[in-house]
């Protein structure tokens, strides 16, 4: 569905050159739901930009839905969807006229497109907003009609640039859903940038890291974490030292940090040692790091399994924590 | 029943999935197809909004209204302008006529970046370009949407100044129209370009249209006569593609074609406009 080789996209501003992709390579197989992570800035948003025939690559070619993107961007946007971190729909229109709209850019039949709008306003939650106008919606509301614009041609290929950023939790939840059967309905392929690492997480089957205009990372979110992080253990241990408790670790584990615990944080007794070990795969590992401290003869009073996120992903392959920047 | 159920199901599902799901225009139609489907958008928002119509077509009267009585009042006796000494009302407004047409038509095809500022904030001028339509279309239809009203104003202006000693020369009139039109698709882009080159900065898309469009206006004659003026405001004039235009309109309201004036009129709008469309259509693909 998406095939690009060394997409690359300097701007110049004021004499000063740049370089916000450098040369992506990416492919995107049919029915795939990819996401693109990375942190403002990064290039994600260029990158899309380009892929949708919106911005013309400073070097690199890209092929979507069968076409180049440069040599026929007409032919590219026919064949899929968009929609951009702002509202589609005009804030002066009403909800149907602007769908009837769009189905006219798109060159259809009026038969067609009027049936197509009221499809997606049924399908979409949208029914019995017909006639009011777009500023007067909710903003789940409103990212519902973006939707809607967006699949007013029926795409293929759906492109979703910070689709939930500024929802509410519920609205963001409820999105998913209809972005899911929406997918479901018309088999589409779906592309999303996000700076949300629990939505990348959790909706997306395979996510591309791209941080300075480069990708740096792309699998699946369970490969990623895996490859790229460790879960960790922390563990309050009572009847030893430092030194014995290091001792107790079994071979085959990651950093041991070991510090004093403070019976504050609520879990374990109130004296002891905490501490943090580093694993692949934390949750099998921990019986056994319980089990080789009680034959030190520690006692484990309380254990915890935190599982490697996105995050930590990011921190290992940049050294900077994707929560912090998207805080900042 | 089973049985049933099996073989209707796939059916529908085909039918919601399958269908010539992408259309796509091509060939010159396309381009005119385009502008149609840009136009229809933006013309519904005056149609939908009936009291702006409606002020929007008062407007340009009361200016009338109180702007020529006061122009055949000062210059009535000892009028500078094309026909010399002592003018009457109609006279006047054979006149002025043609250049308040001009001037509304130039007013509201230089606002035309005005809404795309609005549709650039929110998104929604984004989400056009996703679609296939044609860039020009984009910029031609939206143009197109200012100067329709133009149309209805205009007429109206003439039809109400009748009783005043206003001759309405109707063909050549709407020939007038029509090359307002060419020249205000070309101001149109042009405002069209500025708002994309003031994007997210509303206040220099003002500024410059508004220290623009006076200027332009005084230096076309539109409103009052150059020939009173010095010298270097008459050479400066004739740098200004307004003041063809304004000519052109002054001598096709009243009634003639065979006129240079109607030519260079001509020339002025089809210059304009390609030189508008082509920079608005470079600025288009330029930025996003």
């Amino acid at each position: 569905m998406i095939r690009a080789r060394g997409l690359t996209k300097t701007f110049s501003r004021r004499k000063e050159v740049v370089e916000a992709v450098k040369g992506i390579d990416v492919d995107v197989a049919e029915g795939e739901l990819v996401a693109f992570l990375g942190p403002n800035g990064a290039g994600k948003s260029t990158t899309l930009r380009m892929l949708t025939s919106l911005l013309e690559p400073t070097a690199g070619e890209a092929q979507v839905a069968g076409y180049d993107v440069v040599a026929h961007p007409a032919q590219v946007r026919a064949r899929l969807g968009f929609i951009g971190q702002g509202n589609g729909g005009g804030f002066s229109y009403k909800v149907v006229d602007e769908l009837h709209n769009q189905g006219r850019f798109y060159g259809l039949a009026p038969a067609v497109y009027r049936e197509r709008a009221a499809d997606l306003m049924a399908a979409l939650e949208l029914s019995g907003l017909e006639k009011r106008a777009v500023q007067s919606l909710s903003g789940g509301q409103r990212r519902r009609l973006d939707v809607a614009l967006g699949l007013m041609n029926h795409p293929p290929l759906l492109f979703l640039d910070e689709p939930t950023t500024g929802l509410d939790p519920h609205s963001r939840a409820n999105l998913w859903e209809h972005i899911t059967a929406m997918r479901e309905r018309y088999g589409m392929t779906v592309v999303l940038t996000t700076h949300y690492l629990d939505e990348a997480d959790s909706m997306a089957e395979r996510v591309v890291v791209i941080d300075h205009g480069e990708i740096i990372a792309d699998a699946a979110p369970g490969v990623l974490k895996h490859e790229h992080a460790d879960d960790a253990l922390t563990l309050v241990v009572s009847g030893g030292d430092e030194p014995a408790v290091r001792a107790a670790v079994p071979d085959g584990f990651g950093e041991v940090v070991v510090f004093p615990h403070d019976p504050s944080t609520g879990s374990g007794g109130p004296d002891g040692l905490r501490v943090r070990v580093a694993t692949a795969r934390g949750a099998d590992a921990l019986p056994g790091v319980i089990e080789a401290f009680r034959l030190a003869g520690l006692t484990t009073t309380s254990a915890s399994v935190r599982q490697a996120s996105l995050d930590d992903v990011f921190l290992n392959l940049t050294g900077r924590s994707l929560r912090e920047e998207a805080a900042a | 029943m089973s049985e049933q159920t099996r073989t209707t199901a796939p059916a529908v599902a085909s039918t919601t999935h399958e269908a010539p799901r992408i259309v796509t225009r091509t060939g010159p139609g396309k381009f005119f197809a385009d502008t149609g489907a840009v136009f229809t958008r933006e013309i519904l928002l005056v149609l939908r909004d009936p009291f702006t119509l409606i002020f929007s077509l008062l407007q340009p009267l009361i200016f009338l209204g109180l702007f020529g009585p006061l122009l055949t009042g000062t210059f009535g006796g000892g009028f500078g302008g094309p026909g010399g000494e002592g003018l009457t009302t109609g006279e006047t407004l054979q006149w002025f006529v043609p250049g308040v047409i001009v001037m509304i038509s130039l007013f509201g095809t230089s606002m035309t970046g005005s809404n795309l500022l609005y549709e650039i904030m929110t998104g929604s001028y984004e989400r056009v370009l996703a679609t296939p339509l044609d860039r020009s279309a984009i910029l031609v239809g939206r143009a197109l949407k200012e100067f329709a009203p133009l149309l209805v104003q205009g007429l109206l202006i003439a039809v109400v100044c009748i009783p005043f000693g206003f001759t309405f020369h109707v063909v050549p009139a709407l020939v007038g129209l029509v090359l307002l039109g060419i020249f205000g698709i070309g101001v149109g882009a042009f405002s069209h370009a500025l708002a994309l080159a003031a994007k997210n900065r509303e206040w220099l898309f003002w500024g410059v249209q508004q220290s623009l469009l006076f200027p332009l206006l005084i230096l076309s004659g539109m409103m009052l006569p150059l020939e009173a003026g010095p010298s270097w405001m008459q050479t400066a004039a004739k740098f200004n593609p307004l003041t063809y235009m304004v000519d052109a309109e002054r001598v096709l309201f009243a009634g003639t074609f065979d006129d240079p004036a109607v030519l260079w009129g001509v020339v002025a709008a089809a210059a304009t406009c390609a030189v508008g469309v082509a920079v608005g259509i470079r600025s288009t693909r330029r930025t996003v």
